[in-house]
């Protein structure tokens, strides 16, 4: 195992979690929870605070047992499983490294503390733990104490730890949420490379869409301790299965409208959207910035009052108040659209979802393709 | 005394002239608080120390040799090192037990045990060894049984020692509890994910990172074992050369008006406090480097 083939040729198990529930006193973290991950695939946990990301990577870990429900690794039942023995590569939110140990000693524990007849000789182990040093690009640093490296260093020796144990799975908390932005950006790219290199099976969480959705082959998104949805990020932003999906994923906006005899209605005016099999009465209409656009014949389906307008890189941004609506929406123009900006503009718009005004159980719904 | 007002002002900024920095009070001020600090320091720290070792050496170096030639002093001092040397380690023990079960666990009664720990600081000294008397005594509860078994706890060495680990019970424990709890479990869950037994993460991981504030809880557990007077002066019934601990031993000695020979011992146990503080800050400078970035110590 001391060579390259320990990082490069490594296999990652398959992760399966069957109905899991966890209860933290009466707060349920966990509802039902069912999902399953492909060897090598690399998945993101997503969700706000309190969804109970976190909790399901540490079920799946064995840091915490589920009240009900399984884990499975390679389809065997894991969920009896001790931590020790599952093999995870888990990497914590603050890195958890051991401050009284220096860089190497921190990757090296893995292989010290195993029992005597598996463990790798002294020479072995040196040699393991120069080559994660120069794989996590941090040779001449092993003898640095943790509190002596930056937020970045940190994150590679944690990983560099992790990876040492030759784990079938890599679980990360949070990998980058404390760190800077122009870290946390190159630290992403970096992950990536990782993953390619190691095919492990990595589950990671984080509540920043854009870092979910860059990395990440499949995306969970959690709410509530249910999962609202898991899908590619083409699909989470293009068939988003219910309204938290389609704010959480992107900005969103929500009109309140109402549907009347297949006929969808805002402020008197009707807007060209399939009802998506909607009975009468109240309902949302949800779209993105992106998706309305300034009526070219003058004539819109929604009208507004232009309240303000800022340059962004590649355009104007537009804040509109919409006649009966309270809020402001902000659209994108091009700069030769915005010159003809008047005080009051007719909108329409190009994609929309609708979904009833209470939130569903099962949502029907269907891409509202011609709007005008 | 001007070292000791040096390491008040050394990181205060270079004035300017005609200004100061919003968090530095006028000249008039800074000096009179520092007065203040030294002036207390020298009358209440210093003064005392200071007339401890000139009483001792008041009638030479011979005098003061000759009380350790005393069977009854040697007795006292053995005596002390042996409730030191069964007291602290025990404590050392409890204390670790309890931070660990407090700090890492949540289970019902908590708090109260908590409360309980800290019930031999609240409890006059005197009180907790006549409890001890009570409880062991003649007239005690168990006091019947003892006797007709041949065991003899009060008047004795062990209710000196059981009287010395009730009093100095708190200090690990209350020096490790804040520490283990800002901690958290993050640490030993790493160890565990890596494979790590129970046993060899609390080897590995948890005792390395308490290390320093286990060292300070048993250097003042230690301070105090030797020190304590109230309660193992109820229940050690004087018996000269018997259970007469070095702070027993001074205050008769005092009593009888044998000065010399009363600071004598009193040098022993000041010098023990100087010699403790002396080693825990040569740690402290061996091991600066591991200790740097950490929060404590």
């Amino acid at each position: 195992m001391r060579d390259a083939a320990a990082i490069d040729g490594a296999q990652g198990f398959a992760i399966g979690v069957e109905g899991v529930q966890q209860d933290f006193g009466a707060f349920p973290a966990l509802q039902n929870v069912t999902l399953d991950i492909a060897p090598g695939e690399l998945v993101a946990l997503l969700g706000p605070s309190g969804s109970g990301k976190t909790t399901l990577l540490r079920v799946i870990a064995g840091l915490n047992t589920p009240n009900r429900g399984r884990v499975l690794f390679n389809g065997e039942d894991a969920t009896n499983l001790r931590v020790q023995d599952r093999r995870v590569g888990f990497v914590f939110q603050n890195y958890a490294l051991f401050k009284h140990m220096t860089v190497s000693d921190n990757i090296a524990y893995g292989l010290r503390v195993r029992p005597w007849r598996e463990r790798p000789s002294r020479a072995d182990i040196k040699a393991r733990v120069q080559e994660l040093l120069s794989f996590v690009q941090l040779e001449g640093l092993d003898k640095r104490y943790p509190a002596q490296l930056s937020g970045g260093q940190r994150q590679r020796v944690a990983l560099a730890r992790a990876l040492a144990i030759e784990p079938r799975v890599l679980l990360l908390d949070e990998p980058f949420g404390a760190l800077d932005a122009r870290v946390r950006k190159d630290l992403r790219r970096w992950l990536r490379e990782v993953h390619k290199r190691t095919r492990l099976t990595t589950v990671f969480v984080t509540h920043d869409q854009d870092e979910a959705m860059e990395l990440a082959d499949r995306v969970v998104v959690l709410n509530e301790g249910r999962i609202e949805q898991i899908g590619t990020p083409e699909e989470l932003y293009d068939k988003p299965a219910s309204p938290f999906v389609i704010s959480f994923v992107g900005e969103a906006v929500a009109l309140p409208v109402k549907v009347a005899n297949g006929h969808v209605i805002f402020g008197g005016r009707e807007i060209h959207i399939d009802t998506g099999g909607l009975r009468n009465g109240a309902a949302r209409v949800f779209f993105r910035p992106a998706d309305i656009v300034i009526a070219e014949n003058g004539v819109g389906e929604l009208e507004g009052r232009v309240e303000n307008l800022r340059r962004t890189p590649s355009g104007v941004r537009a804040t509109i108040a919409i006649d009966g609506y309270d809020q402001m929406l902000e659209i994108d123009s091009s700069i030769e659209d915005a010159a003809t900006l008047g005080d009051r503009v007719p909108l329409s718009l190009a994609r929309a979802k609708i979904f009833p005004a209470e939130a569903p159980e099962v949502v029907d719904f269907a891409d509202a393709g011609e709007g005008i | 005394m001007s070292e000791l007002s040096a390491p008040i002002v050394t990181r205060a900024p270079a004035p300017r002239v005609g200004a100061r920095a919003v968090t530095q009070d006028p000249a008039l001020a800074r000096h009179v608080l520092i007065g203040v600090a030294v002036a207390f320091l020298a009358l209440f720290l210093f003064a005392p120390l200071a007339v401890v070792f000139t009483e001792a050496f008041a009638k030479g170096a011979a005098k003061f040799a000759e009380t350790f030639e005393d069977p009854d002093a040697q007795a006292a001092i053995l005596l002390t090192l042996l409730t030191a040397s069964i007291a602290v380690p025990a404590n050392l023990v409890f204390g670790l037990a309890a931070a660990w079960s407090i700090a890492k666990f949540s289970f019902p009664g908590k708090t109260l045990l908590i409360t309980l720990i800290d019930l031999p600081f609240s409890v006059s000294p005197v009180v907790s060894g006549l409890v001890y008397m009570l409880v062991f005594g003649t007239q005690g509860l168990f006091g019947g049984w003892l006797n007709a078994h041949g065991i003899q706890i009060v008047f004795a060495t062990p209710a000196i020692v059981l009287a010395t680990i009730f009093v100095t019970f708190p200090f690990v424990a209350r020096e490790l509890i804040p520490l283990m709890q800002e901690q958290g479990t993050v640490e030993e869950e790493a160890a565990l994910t890596l494979g790590a037994s129970g046993l060899k993460t609390f080897l590995t991981v948890t005792l390395p990172n308490v290390k320093w504030g286990l060292l300070y809880g048993v250097l003042l557990c230690n301070a105090r074992a030797m020190g304590e007077f109230g309660a193992v002066s109820v229940v050690s019934g004087h018996i000269r050369g018997l259970t007469n601990t070095i702070p027993l031993q001074v205050e008769i000695l005092y009593n009888e008006y044998n000065n010399v020979a009363a600071f004598a011992l009193a040098v022993l146990l000041a010098s023990l406090a100087l010699v403790t503080l002396g080693f825990k800050s040569l740690l402290e400078w061996r091991h600066a480097d591991e200790l740097a970035g950490r929060g404590r110590h």
